[in-house]
């Protein structure tokens, strides 16, 4: 099967919080997105679910850094999640989904899957 | 395969301990195991039998799982006791069968002596040894107002106090003149007596009960020899321990004239097949009633199994330190000086409530013995003095002697030679634990799993860690105080270096001391940090996304994402209008609501958005956050003293409501609560907190450092009668003091026992001024009272900061599909899995 992406958006710079995270709804599902303005590039997106517990949580996680990983760790039960990849750091076998962000303008763009939204939207 | 058989008669702590030894040594290999243990339970902590009243269970104080013992091959017959051992044949007898043997172990423990009373076998009379004795005296004090103990020893006070902590009226009855008679001299009994009367367990010595008889239903009259006479509901026995030597004695084997099994260094009895340890054991004419010589024995034992004839069992050091109802008791080797020529150096501080005496030797060189009552923060120092015949210093009272009168500081680990016994639980040597840090353990932990050291009673932890500490630094291995990898200091010294530069932002911060971009363990800490000592909003943007998840929202999160609610209500005192209002409020957005433990209303459910919305009308009701979110001052719990209860002596509502208003903008390393009771009676708990204020005739008594929780800490008495502003001044202090020294998320508890110095120190900082800080201490909590804001109320009026509290930004009114509810007791809570629609 053929998948497109789309860059959809989803705020603009003024939603942003300096070196934390906000919640967005997509057709995807909740996605967080961190502003790091310290860092290059300075946009995250991961979901916004915490596998752990099934809460929208992670957006309001502490952010930072471990050994050089850009990781946001989870308000609930505190695991930390790679910021790029979706990895936990705690548990191997576990991640969240990540996106590709970007500002345009003054809009922030997230890049989702039109296969997939057109499967939720089904 | 194996072909011989070893049985262990006893699964209690020796017992088990010698398992554990055993099972892991080559002779194992050569034998079959079996356990027969009388009690229905797996061999479990004795003692800590007693925190089985305070919500321990027997899976807690456990000391082996059933799967361990399956794992190690070892046949556990439990519920199951021995009744007979025939020696020709090799082979004991219980209910259930007879099984052979080829090498047998005693491990039968004792038996709680009950003096030969006329009416001792009163169903309400008990003894205080197994978990089912514990049963059987809770099961009886559900319906009883007066428990009696028999015996003012050890386990006999430890057994007041349980019946204390089952809320009866507790007496101790002792035949001599004083407690514990064995470990104290009268000085050092009298000042217990004196404490434990302060605490409400009633003392009566030199008292011979003559006989218990019924009176009215099944209350009870004790009879003295005296013709006085004391009705109580129950009586728990503690007269003494004797060994359980019953099956020994039966089929023949050398007992003491006392009783007690005959052992040789090598725990084997007059039959060379057979063996004793613990308890049951007699040794040198000796029976040892405490768990470290058992623990040796059984070590010793499993070497002699494993041929290692050079272990011996040589004796054991009957030193003791306990805590007996919050009050500190030590005995050290030869307390009474029955050496010849030994001297005595006493010192008495009956203000204070300390008594420490040293037994020195004729010629002053060594200490031979010791008595403690009232702060044990001596004991360490002493018993090494004592154990390893260390010379004593030119002045020896120094030893005992508080700082500011010529005392000197605790025996660091240095001077300790390398025999030195550190934990005398599992027989670990200070070389030992040298050994261990040059083998590669880098920290206390592996230090810990390696030697076993302080994972029994755990007496030793502070002796231990100063010794890992000292040798890793010794080694160059730096001991890491650093809060994370971001900066190389400890929470203490970050306080300084912010304070000290008057910086103002984590950015600055972590630029100029640290690494990186900072974590979750670093950034809340510095929040903390910085709110301490500038006091500015925390969700201003510099802070805000440096604060943990519950600051950041100013609300606590729930498993769902949701929120609770807590408004402020000092001293738990409410108006019926806000009581009212509250429930409106929750009603309006259907919030499951609940009276919390401390005194206050919590209002659950309310989603992010929701909450500016709330605190909006709260707010305009005249209510404040109550911070039960943050690491800063949650309630000041309050009884309702002399306006209303007939044995008030001060208003502790109103002093109540003067601290919470005065501390509650304060942020420290962990959350702070305090309470105040009107009198002795003591309803508000106040000795559980970390403030504790109780009135009294003259004023006030002050409590500090004391704890509920995970780990529940008794609060120390630190200061009495205090005026209104002596008190207030002396909280400021000791608060400031807190913040500004404790570790990242250190309770004062916590805090107090990594202290040097202790109580005494902290005493001399905050009373005498010591260090001559007091006045910055207290003018910086003045600028913090100054300088409060409630969060709530300039959070809702700033529109930028509302803007935080969305769910979705791009979504207005967009519902959070996980947050599903259902209704239970008439309220709304949380849907579990398997109710979700
Ligand atoms: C609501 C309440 C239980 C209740 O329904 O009564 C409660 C609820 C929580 N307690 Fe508590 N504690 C509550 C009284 C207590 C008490 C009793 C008291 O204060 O008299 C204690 C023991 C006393 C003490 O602290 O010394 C207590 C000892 C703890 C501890 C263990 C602290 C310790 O030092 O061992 C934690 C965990 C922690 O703080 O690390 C904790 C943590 C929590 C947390 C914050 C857990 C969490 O992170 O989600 C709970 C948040 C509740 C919420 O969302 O609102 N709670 N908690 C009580 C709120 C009192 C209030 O009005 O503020
Ligand atoms: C409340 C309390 C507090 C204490 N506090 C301290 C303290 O602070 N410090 C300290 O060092 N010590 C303390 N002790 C003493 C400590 O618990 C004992 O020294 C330790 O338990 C001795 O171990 P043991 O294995 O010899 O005996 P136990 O632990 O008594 O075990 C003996 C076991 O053998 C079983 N048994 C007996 N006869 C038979 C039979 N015929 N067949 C099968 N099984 C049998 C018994 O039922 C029992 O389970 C305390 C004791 C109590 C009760
Ligand atoms: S005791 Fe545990 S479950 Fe209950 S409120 Fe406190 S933290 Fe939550
Ligand atoms: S002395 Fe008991 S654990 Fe070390």
């Amino acid at each position: 099967m053929k998948t497109t992406t789309q860059w959809n958006i989803v705020c603009t710079v003024d939603d942003l919080v300096p070196e934390s995270g906000i919640a967005v709804w997509t057709d995807d599902g909740p996605v967080a997105i961190f502003y790091l303005p310290h860092r290059l590039p300075a946009l995250f997106a991961i979901s916004h679910t915490d596998p752990f517990s099934g809460a929208n949580v992670l957006a309001r996680g502490i952010t930072g850094d471990l050994n050089g990983q850009p990781v946001v760790a989870s308000p609930l039960y505190k695991q930390h999640f790679n910021l790029v990849t979706g990895q936990c750091l705690e548990d191997e076998s576990v991640s969240v989904n990540s996106y590709r962000v970007l500002l345009d303008g003054n809009a922030v763009r997230l890049e989702l899957t039109r296969a997939r939204s057109l499967a939720k939207a089904a | 395969m194996s072909n011989k058989t070893l049985i262990v008669i006893g699964n209690g702590m020796v017992g088990h301990h010698f398992l554990e030894q055993f099972a892991d040594s080559p002779a194992a290999a050569g034998f079959n195991v079996l356990v027969f243990g009388e009690e229905k339970q797996l061999a479990y902590d004795r003692v800590h039998l007693s925190e089985y009243f305070t919500g321990s269970t027997h899976t807690d104080l456990a000391m082996g799982t059933a799967d361990w013992y399956r794992a190690k091959g070892i046949d556990l017959h439990l519920h199951e006791p021995v009744t007979a051992i025939d020696r020709e044949r090799r082979a004991v007898t219980t209910p259930k069968g007879s099984y052979r043997y080829d090498e047998l172990v005693l491990a039968t423990g004792s038996y709680p002596f009950v003096p030969p009373i006329d009416g001792r076998d009163n169903p309400n009379c008990f003894v205080y040894r197994t978990l089912e004795d514990l049963d059987r005296i809770r099961a009886c004090a559900g319906g009883a107002r007066t428990g009696v103990v028999v015996g003012g020893g050890l386990l006999g006070l430890e057994a007041a106090n349980a019946l204390k902590s089952l809320g009866l009226d507790a007496h101790v009855v002792e035949f001599a003149p004083r407690l514990m008679p064995v470990q104290l001299d009268d000085d050092g009994g009298a000042l217990l007596r004196r404490k434990i009367e302060v605490l409400g367990v009633q003392v009566h010595t030199e008292k011979a009960t003559t006989a218990i008889v019924n009176v009215k239903g099944s209350r009870l009259r004790m009879e003295f020899s005296d013709e006085s006479f004391l009705e109580t509901d129950l009586i728990v026995f503690s007269a003494g321990i004797r060994p359980q030597d019953t099956l020994a004695r039966s089929c023949g084997l050398d007992i003491g004239e006392r009783g007690g099994i005959i052992i040789d260094n090598h725990c084997t009895t007059s039959d060379p097949h057979i063996h004793a340890i613990g308890e049951c054991a007699l040794w040198n004419q000796q029976v040892f009633g405490l768990v470290a010589p058992g623990y040796t024995m059984a070590r010793t034992l499993s070497a002699a199994l494993n041929d290692d004839r050079d272990a011996a069992f040589t004796g054991a050091d009957m030193s003791t330190k306990l805590k007996l109802l919050g009050v500190d008791v030590g005995s050290i080797g030869d307390a009474h000086a029955r050496t010849p020529g030994a001297r005595n150096i006493r010192f008495n501080d009956e203000k204070a409530g300390h008594y420490r005496r040293m037994v020195i030797s004729e010629d002053g060189r060594k200490l031979l013995g010791a008595i403690l009552v009232g702060d044990n923060s001596h004991y360490d120092t002493l018993l090494q003095y004592c154990l390893n015949g260390i010379d004593l210093p030119e002045n020896p009272e120094s030893l005992i002697l508080p700082e500011s009168q010529g005392g000197t500081p605790a025996l660091g680990p240095d001077a300790l030679p390398d025999t030195a016994q550190i934990c005398s639980c599992h027989n670990v040597s200070k070389g030992d634990v040298c050994c261990a840090i040059d083998a590669g353990a880098t920290d206390l932990g592996a230090v810990k799993a390696g030697t076993k050291a302080s994972t029994g009673c755990g007496g030793c932890a502070a002796l231990l860690k100063n010794l890992v500490d000292s040798e890793l630094e010794k080694r160059g291995v730096e001991v890491s105080k650093d809060i994370c990898e971001h900066f190389p200091y400890s929470r203490q010294d970050l306080f300084n270096i912010v304070r000290v530069n008057g910086i103002r932002t984590f950015r600055t911060l972590i630029r100029q001391h640290g690494k990186g971009h900072g974590c979750d363990i670093c950034k809340p800490t510095v929040a903390s940090i910085l709110a301490t000592c500038w006091n500015e909003h925390i969700l201003a943007t510099d802070h805000v996304p440096l604060q943990d998840t519950n600051d950041t929202f100013m609300a606590n999160m729930q498993k769902n994402g949701t929120y609770s609610i807590v408004p402020r209500i000092p001293g738990g005192e409410i108006t019926p209008d806000k009581l009212i209002v509250l429930g409106e409020v929750a009603k309006e957005y259907d919030l499951y609501t609940k009276i919390t433990g401390g005194q206050r209303v919590d209002l659950f459910g309310a989603t992010l958005s929701e909450l500016p919305e709330i605190w909006e009308k709260l707010i305009a009701a005249g209510f404040e956050t109550g911070h039960a979110y943050g690491k800063s001052l949650r309630t000041v719990k309050s009884c309702v003293g002399s306006t209303w209860c007939r044995y008030g002596v001060q208003d502790s509502v109103g002093m109540a409501i003067h601290l919470e208003n005065r501390y509650k903008g304060l942020r420290a390393p962990h959350k702070v609560k305090m309470a105040v009771s009107g009198c002795t009676r003591e309803c508000a708990e106040a000795q559980s907190k970390d403030i504790g204020v109780i009135a009294t005739e003259n004023g006030w008594n002050l409590y500090v450092c004391g704890n509920g929780g995970m780990r529940p800490r008794h609060a120390d008495l630190f200061a009495t009668d205090l005026s209104d502003d002596e008190l207030i001044r002396t909280i400021d202090r000791v608060l400031m003091f807190y913040v500004r020294t404790a570790d990242r998320l250190q309770r004062t508890s916590v805090w107090m026992e990594n202290m040097k110095g202790g109580l005494d120190y902290l005493k001399q900082v905050v009373l005498d001024d010591s260090l001559g800080i007091c006045a910055e201490l207290e003018q910086h909590m003045a600028d913090i009272v100054g300088t409060y804001q409630c969060e709530w109320r300039s959070a809702v009026e700033d529109p930028e900061k509302r803007k935080r509290f969305r769910e979705f930004v791009n979504a207005p009114g967009q519902k959070d599909p996980v947050q599903q509810w259902t209704t239970e007791r008439s309220q709304r809570r949380p849907a579990g899995e398997t109710e979700v629609a």
